[in-house]
């Protein structure tokens, strides 16, 4: 942990000495002496981020222990996939992520398209590419609400989700759907870009970058968020290996892995796309990096929009999905969501159905080891802030 | 702390003075997308009930469900989705894959209802505020969820048969079949439309799954014939088959003979499981007149529950119409034998030139039989009966392609005129054009007909074959008379026909004598339609049996005539083509079974 970060953190001491004896790397706790107390924080939604509960020891307002517990959202979604034919998958996958669910239609597509040998025409690529970044500044305008709302500044959550509204309204046009969009099917996309779409998307950037300018103003450059959240929830770049840390959560703590660039896919690599980083590895440096990186993705956006061919097909000759059996093998696909890494691991036994998925989102470490890790030492008011902070998603913990 | 991030937060106060972003009345003021997936609709003008939304949707949300004034038809299960929306997720892929566009959505955001069970409703059935709606998600032209290309059918090119009797359409390899069988949306329309009610989706599914005796163990379920059938089938199922909405059906017939085809005749009854059929032999007989599709397949079912049968065939070959009508080059003569000799395995016997009611009577038969079908077909030439007609050069086509199959020498003439435009006529068009093309190394044959061409009832392809084998269709003639000079045969004198049906549909042609033509020929082919020969029945037997008043023997669901122990089935019945006479063949097997176990 960098001195800088711990100097600025307004909570508690780093020093445990005077906290339980561990055992094991877990601390004894002798809850009848009356020195600690046990809560539950969720799990309805503890920081804005679905649902999951976290047990906390605490000792006063201090936290001593944190224990992640999952289980409240499971829906089984790999299972089901199991029993379902290729084409019925993509309806399924968009909720594994609810403010993002694009990054599972393409990865879903995607692993499929990888089995079967399928090449998606060019025109689909640039649409998903849309697709993808279009999710992104939604998600990352929710994250912003979360943060902002978690620390008690409701009023920006307020704009926020406003502006996501209008970039639902353009899913909605695009897609057919406000928040599943169920648009990326094996072999391509669903449907083309209907008329003036360009247009309107271009004017809400406009007045996307006209809040991002508030949001500065009122959220990064302001005293009260810098003091609660400078030096709170510190990743040393040790721990980004250690813990497996991806996303704006590894790129704070310096370490410069995006798989936009890293591995580009669908049409990243024709875009003019840099590398955000930042070196505190606090959640302030966290919510920097998302910021810039919505900034970011407005601009592809506007990349996009220009470079998305207008002739062409937006699906690739397929077969009856209805039949469609895939070769056997195995994959795993990968694509940056504003998590982070998202991956989808996929075999398939030649026949009609998967035989099986597993879908892995980065928080997956991030709201359970990363959480209970980070939580230790931190004031009760500041983990729904420090939750947020690793922008945790609950349902992609539980497919 | 900087002041400066004291101060920033506070340069955002003129938002207290903005408009806010929410609308007072969300529903009116911003109505959905154009393509938002709100609620089904369903057009039941387009709607066929093939059940492929019910199929698809991974919610099990859609129930097909027998709808008040939704008949089943050809084509048309009458059955229609229920949708619950206490199961679906909206994903439209249930629009997407409607595979005749009936099923879309609205636009509409809410719906309001106070009773839970209205959630489960019948779009275009049950009354919705959308229905009418205009906007909502619809399947985009640019996407295929379901497959409505065929696999092409790679065929002999017009150079390559127009002298010879060779087959002309080589079949599907296992690619090409398995590629098509994938096709198929198990929607089972075309079990329905079928005349044997055969178990289409059933072996095509086999043929996916690379399961080849399985497939040929469907087909020996409904149909013995499955070679010709392969081949020749009039493929009624295609016709109904759901795809068909919006490309091209599936190629039914030709995934049935990619089924046989596959197969060598020394297996069929390992696969079949008739190797042991003569342990369980019956001391009940039944004598079959004629040995075409309908004898046969009569036969044959009989033979399987264990009857002994003896089929009496005027003729020296077996097949029926199948043989000594249909072309070799559409159905090779091999073939016909590959499905007969395996029904002759199970014990059939068959005794050919033997005419019953000359070599032996009905009565006969009845005396020495527990029961008789008869499926003697139409073998009976139709004339148009114009001056001339009467001419030796001038033929019945169903004669002519007899002489052929019997290996007899026809005296083809240089220059021929065909009447009619059915699929007889075409065969006998492409038959004679090749024994020209053999004998005078070209051909000069016209075919022609009271239909115009939209409405001609031979298939497109015949024409478009015939057409490339040099064969002239000049249809929408009515033929006059037959030009005689010197005893032989001249000329076809034809006036333009205006129409061939009445407004009740009735046959009544009209003419305008005043357009006429002159079609020169030495040699004349009449391809109007057959009649039947019932003459085996004497005259004792013919007034105790029952006729319909256009002729035809009266018989009950089993295909039974007013005398039990006579049943008669095939084109003399139903049809006419040859699966007709299968099923027929198949249902009265059934009923002789039932007849005699009831005696
Ligand atoms: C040129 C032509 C092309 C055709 N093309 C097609 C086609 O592409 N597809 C299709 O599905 N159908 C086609 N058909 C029709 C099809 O061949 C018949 O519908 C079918 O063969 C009818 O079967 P059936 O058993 O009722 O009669 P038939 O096949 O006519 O068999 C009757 C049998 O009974 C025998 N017989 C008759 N009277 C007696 C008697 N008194 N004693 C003993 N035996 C007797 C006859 O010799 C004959 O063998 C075609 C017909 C013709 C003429
Ligand atoms: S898929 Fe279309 S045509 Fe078939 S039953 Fe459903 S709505 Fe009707
Ligand atoms: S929209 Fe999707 S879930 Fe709803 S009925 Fe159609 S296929 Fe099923």
């Amino acid at each position: 942990m960098s001195n800088l970060s711990k100097s600025k953190y307004r909570g508690f001491e780093a020093d445990r000495s005077k906290y339980p004896v561990e055992e094991e790397g877990k601390p004894v706790i002798d809850l009848e002496s009356h020195k600690f107390t046990k809560i539950w924080q969720g799990p309805q939604h503890p920081g804005v981020t679905g649902n999951m509960a976290v047990e906390l020891i605490i000792n006063g307002d201090e936290i001593v222990d944190a224990k992640a517990h999952m289980g409240y959202l499971h829906r089984s979604f790999e299972k089901l996939m199991e029993r379902r034919r290729y084409i019925q998958c993509f309806p399924i996958v968009c909720r594994i992520c609810v403010p993002e669910p694009d990054t599972n239609e393409y990865c879903v597509s995607a692993a499929m398209e990888d089995l079967a040998g399928i090449t998606v025409p060019e025109k689909a690529m640039w649409l998903r590419t849309l697709n993808l970044e279009m999710s992104r500044v939604g998600s990352f305008l929710m994250w912003i609400g979360g943060q902002a709302g978690s620390l008690g500044m409701g009023a920006i959550s307020q704009w926020t989700v406003g502006m996501r509204d209008y970039w639902l309204d353009l899913f909605e046009e695009m897609t057919g759907g406000r928040v599943y969009h169920m648009y990326m099917i094996p072999g391509g996309v669903r449907k083309n870009l209907p008329d003036g779409f360009k247009d309107r998307a271009r004017r809400l950037i406009v007045k996307t970058r006209r809040l991002m300018q508030d949001i500065d103003n009122t959220f990064l450059s302001n005293a009260i968020i810098k003091s609660r959240l400078q030096g709170l929830g510190v990743i040393s770049p040790e721990m980004v290996d250690e813990y497996g840390i991806v996303g704006p959560n590894a790129r704070a703590s310096g370490r410069e892995y995006d798989i936009r660039m890293n591995n580009p896919y669908v049409c990243y690599d024709n875009l003019d796309i840099k590398m955000i980083t930042a070196t505190e590895g606090d959640a302030y440096a966290r919510a920097q990096v998302r910021y810039r990186e919505l900034n970011q993705s407005l601009d592809l956006v506007a990349q996009i929009l220009d470079r998305i061919p207008e002739e062409g097909a937006i699906q690739a000759e397929m077969p009856n999905l209805l039949h469609w059996k895939i070769p056997q093998g195995q994959t795993y696909v990968k694509a940056e969501s504003t998590r982070g890494e998202h991956g989808f691991y996929m075999v398939s036994d030649g026949s009609e159905k998967p035989r099986r998925v597993f879908a892995r989102g980065a928080s997956y470490t991030h709201a359970i080891s990363v959480l209970e890790k980070l939580a230790v030492n931190v004031s009760v008011s500041d983990l729904a802030g420090l939750m947020v902070s690793l922008h945790t998603c609950p349902p992609e913990i539980e497919r | 702390m900087k002041l400066k991030d004291v101060l920033s937060p506070l340069r955002v106060w003129e938002r207290a003075a903005k408009k806010p972003m929410t609308i007072k009345d969300p529903i009116n003021d911003r109505p959905g997308a154009t393509n938002y997936r709100g609620f089904h609709k369903n057009d039941f003008s387009k709607c066929i009930g093939c059940g492929t939304c019910e199929e698809i949707c991974q919610n099990a949300a859609i129930d097909l469900v027998p709808v008040e004034g939704q008949e089943t038809v050809e084509g048309d299960s009458g059955l229609r989705p229920m949708i619950d929306y206490g199961r679906c997720c909206w994903c439209a892929l249930c629009v997407d894959v409607c595979p005749t566009g009936a099923l879309t959505m609205s636009n509409d955001y809410t719906w309001i209802a106070d009773n839970p069970e209205d959630y489960r409703f019948v779009p275009g059935a049950d009354k919705t505020k959308w229905q009418e709606s205009e906007k909502g998600y619809t399947r985009s032209p640019d996407i295929q969820i379901i497959d409505y290309d065929r696999v092409d059918m790679q065929e002999l090119e017009p150079e390559e048969r127009d002298k010879s009797f060779i087959e002309i359409v080589k079949g599907y390899n296992k690619e090409q079949a398995i590629k098509e069988a994938e096709r198929c949306l198990e929607c089972g329309l075309c079990i329905a439309t079928c005349p044997a009610h055969m178990d289409i989706p059933g072996y095509i599914a086999a043929i996916r799954d690379d399961d080849i005796d399985n497939a040929l163990r469907i087909l020996y379920e409904t149909n013995p014939m499955p070679e010709i059938c392969g081949r020749i089938c009039t493929h009624k199922c295609e016709t109904a088959c759901a795809l068909h909405n919006n490309g091209d059906p599936l190629a039914i017939r030709w995934l049935k003979r990619y089924i046989v085809d596959q197969v060598p005749a020394d297996k069929y009854s390992e696969i079949l499981g008739t190797d042991h059929l003569e342990d369980e032999v019956l001391n009940r007989k039944v004598a079959i007149i004629g040995a075409g599709p309908a004898g046969l397949s009569a036969a044959y079912y009989l033979a399987i529950m264990g009857y002994k049968t003896k089929v009496y065939e005027a003729l020296p070959g077996p097949g029926g119409m199948a043989r000594y009508g249909i072309p070799e080059y559409r159905l090779p003569y091999d073939q016909i034998d590959k499905d007969i000799n395996y029904i002759r395995s199970l014990g059939v016997e068959i005794q050919f030139n033997t005419r019953v009611g000359t070599d032996i009577t009905l009565e006969e038969l009845h005396s020495s039989y527990d029961a008789v079908f008869a499926g003697t077909g139409l073998h009976l030439g139709r004339s148009t009966r114009v001056p001339g007609a009467d001419n030796k050069r001038v033929y019945f086509a169903t004669d002519l392609l007899r002489e052929v199959t019997l290996g007899n020498e026809i005296d083809v003439a240089k220059n021929i005129v065909v009447i009619g435009g059915g699929n007889v006529a075409m065969d006998i068009t492409r038959t004679l054009a090749r024994l020209q093309n053999q004998k005078y190394g070209k051909v000069q044959i016209l075919t022609t007909c009271l239909e115009t061409e939209d409405i001609m009832p031979a298939d497109v392809e015949e024409i478009v074959e015939a057409r490339e084998e040099k064969a002239v269709i000049d249809p929408g003639w009515g033929p006059k008379e037959i030009e005689i000079r010197d005893g032989k045969v001249y000329g076809l004198h034809v006036v333009k026909c205006l129409s061939v049906f009445d407004e009740n549909g009735r046959f009544s042609p009209k003419f305008d004598e005043d357009q006429k033509k002159f079609f020169k020929a030495d040699m004349v082919v009449e391809s109007i339609g057959q009649g039947m020969d019932l003459s085996y029945l004497s005259e004792g037997i013919k007034s105790d049996l029952k006729f319909s008043p256009r002729g035809r023997i009266e018989v009950d669901d089993s295909f039974q005539s007013s005398l039990q122990w006579l049943f008669v089935g095939g084109d003399i019945i139903q049809g006419p083509d040859v699966i007709h006479g299968i099923a027929n063949g198949y249902i009265a097997a059934k009923g002789i079974d039932t007849y005699l176990n009831a005696e």
